[in-house]
């Protein structure tokens, strides 16, 4: 059989496979595809259960934990990362108004699930981006697959995602991931890389060994780098709450898809707007934190 | 006192490039630095060096920029490894050293001073100064104190809890030197240790070594591109040219006989009054009148004493040895003949 569909093929229509040749590759992958699921897809589901476990802990942690308390650790947290009173004012008058809107259980599930996200992220990506910064063999095969998580549209994956693990929690976990955790990776790399070559070398003449290289030297200087990586993992897994939403994850997202297939305008306004709310507070804080990480490097004379 | 070769460096060959070895030989036969980059695209780092640095001197190694004293200096700790040769340290061979010896040599035995300081920038200078005491396996609380005590001999009592950025160039680069002496090592490698510095501040660390040097006695690597400072602070200078070594000697031997017109280019603006002294100089029969002065008297100190005594001739001791007497004409026409009489210095070759 020819690879291409000769009767098809005319000045204004590229060469084609014939469509019963397509038709089977996409069977075939489709039913490969499909049979790895059924044989494995349990497998998979119980290698996550603890993850869901945890999941599930932490949002029901957040959900009854009286609000007067969250208020106290939102103000507290925001106030031992940014040091500004002012920050932690603005952080809980956000919060009161997001009660106050009745947004509060889905905000919680969504802190929940953007901070499992978040560490998880860290807890994985630290040490890829080290790994990456160790060779440039390394580098080059991650570098591609990060690009193609970060660009392939977030409903291309959700197939096989849904496909192994069904609705719920943890594939929306997994989905966020996939698109958040490439900045930490690539931030960790890039500040490893940067190390200046001379402190570097001081290390080696005083004898350090590979391990007190890289957790005296070269982590400690990669940390702004680090710690912007992590900024921009929270904020886009901030933004992915909606699409998880479609997948079963709840919070915010949930609301946010009911409104769009409903056309309430203001539902969509409000949540909307109270994840924006998260996102200004999460992005303020930690960006003050982590210029507060490397003030010293700022040349401050006589001080 | 018979002087002890504290390093030993031999035939030692240095070819950048990922098949270095199999240049050797073509170095060995005469091949330059340009055509082993042109035709084998591989860059030659050093080329038979042969060095003895003598226990507790400063050895200066002198060159321009890209002439292989950064090179050099690393292969002493192996930060460089060689691509042929050998290395002696107090007779052990640096070269056989296993990794764990090697990690060892370099937390005892030699520390370094760098020329852009590499201190920690996320850390204090008392947190800078234990680096390489925590290295050598001591408790911060010992560590802490030790470093304490070099940071005050460098002068930066008080500074103990600013960070490097908080400090002046002149004051990082003394905590470099604090982190270095801290370690006790006996072998001290300094590259450019004092070139990023204003010329005022590098005088005063100049100073600084040398009075602690007056005591410590450590066995110096010095590397500059600076004469003046090469002179101060030299027991010995080695000068590289395209990775060769083209002399070493004592100052006064580099200064009064330059190997060459690179060697002579280096020295043709010096202070030669300062750098000269008496007992350099071909003195006539002893004669009575003037004024005695040791040998190793500069020509400047001479030519002020002959002045203040007003007086026109010296007369040159060594203890209590009349040597020969030397005229104020004499002492002027040496101290000033360089520019004039570069021509000749470079007839010697
Ligand atoms: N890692 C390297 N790879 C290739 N060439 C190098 C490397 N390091 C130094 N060189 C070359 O070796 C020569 C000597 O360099 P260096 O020792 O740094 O000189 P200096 O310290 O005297 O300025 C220069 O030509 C430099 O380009
Ligand atoms: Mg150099």
């Amino acid at each position: 059989m020819s690879l291409i569909d000769w009767n098809k093929l005319t000045i204004t229509e590229p060469p084609v496979l014939p469509r019963e040749l397509l038709r089977n590759f996409k069977k075939g992958l489709d039913g490969t595809f499909r049979d790895f699921s059924r044989s494995y897809g349990e497998a998979l589901e119980d290698f996550f259960n603890p993850l869901l476990m945890f999941l599930k802990w932490f949002q029901d942690l957040l959900v009854s934990t009286p609000w007067p308390i969250i208020l106290l650790i939102i103000g507290g947290l925001s106030w031992v990362g940014s040091r500004s009173w002012k920050m932690s004012l603005g952080a809980i008058l956000a919060f009161v108004a997001i009660g106050w809107m009745d947004m509060w259980e889905d905000t919680m599930a969504t802190l929940a699930i953007v901070s499992v996200a978040t560490l998880l992220c860290i807890a994985i990506g630290i040490p890829i981006g080290i790994w990456m910064s160790r060779s440039d063999r390394v580098q080059r095969i991650i570098t591609p697959v990060l690009d193609v998580m970060q660009t392939i549209p977030s409903f291309v994956y959700l197939i096989p995602v849904v496909m192994l693990l069904g609705i719920g929690k943890v594939p929306g976990l997994l989905a966020v991931m996939i698109y958040a955790s490439p900045p930490i990776i690539r931030l960790t790399n890039l500040g490893i890389r940067l190390v200046d070559a001379e402190v570097l070398e001081a290390a080696d003449a005083f004898g350090s060994n590979y391990r007190q290289k890289l957790f005296q030297v070269q982590i400690p200087l990669a940390l702004p780098n680090i710690f912007a990586g992590v900024n921009q993992t929270i904020m886009m897994s901030l933004s992915m709450v909606v699409i998880a939403a479609m997948i079963g994850v709840p919070g915010l997202g949930v609301p946010v898809l009911r409104a769009v297939s409903n056309q309430y305008l203001a539902l969509g306004l409000m949540n909307g707007l109270a994840i924006v709310a998260i996102a200004i507070i999460f992005d303020r804080v930690s960006q003050a934190y982590g210029k507060r990480l490397q003030k010293h490097r700022e040349g401050d004379h006589g001080v | 006192m018979v002087s002890k070769v504290k390093i030993k460096i031999n035939d030692l060959y240095k070819i950048f490039g990922p098949k270095g070895e199999s240049h050797v030989e073509k170095v060995k036969s005469g091949m330059g630095k340009p055509e082993l980059l042109e035709k084998h695209s591989h860059v030659l780092g050093l080329q038979n060096i042969n060095l003895d640095i003598i226990e507790g001197k400063i050895q200066v190694i002198m060159g321009l920029s890209g002439s292989g004293k950064s090179t050099l200096i690393r292969h002493i700790n192996r930060l460089i490894e060689p691509t042929a040769g050998q290395i002696f340290i107090d007779d052990t061979d640096v070269l056989a050293m296993s990794d764990e010896e090697l990690m060892n040599f370099r937390r005892f035995k030699a520390s370094m001073v760098f020329q852009k300081f590499a201190l920690l920038p996320h850390r204090t200078v008392l947190a800078n100064t234990i680096y390489g005491l925590t290295m050598q396996g001591l408790e911060v609380k010992e560590a802490e104190e030790r470093a304490a005590h070099w940071l005050k001999r460098v002068g930066l009592e008080g500074f103990e809890d600013r960070y490097p950025a908080q400090l002046s160039g002149g004051m990082q680069q003394r905590v470099g030197l604090a982190r270095a002496l801290a370690t006790d090592a006996d072998i001290l490698l300094m590259d450019e240790a004092f070139s990023a510095l204003d010329p005022l501040i590098r005088s005063d660390m100049q100073e600084i070594l040398l009075e602690l040097q007056e005591e410590l006695h450590k066995t110096i690597v010095f590397i500059t591109h600076d004469l003046d400072e090469a002179l101060r602070i030299g027991d010995d200078i080695a000068i590289l040219r395209d990775g060769r070594l083209v002399q070493q000697g004592s100052s006064q031997d580099i200064v009064l006989n330059p190997a060459d017109d690179y060697v002579g280019d280096f020295i043709k603006d010096i202070n030669r009054a300062r750098v000269l002294t008496l007992g350099t100089l071909p003195l006539k029969k002893a004669s009575t009148k003037g004024i005695a002065l040791s040998n190793n008297t500069s020509l400047e100190n001479a030519m002020k004493a002959l002045v203040d005594a007003k007086k026109d001739s010296v007369i040159v001791v060594k203890g209590d040895k009349k040597l020969g007497s030397v005229s104020m004409h004499d002492i002027v026409h040496a101290a000033t003949r360089s520019s004039e009489t570069a021509g000749e210095a470079v007839t010697y070759r």
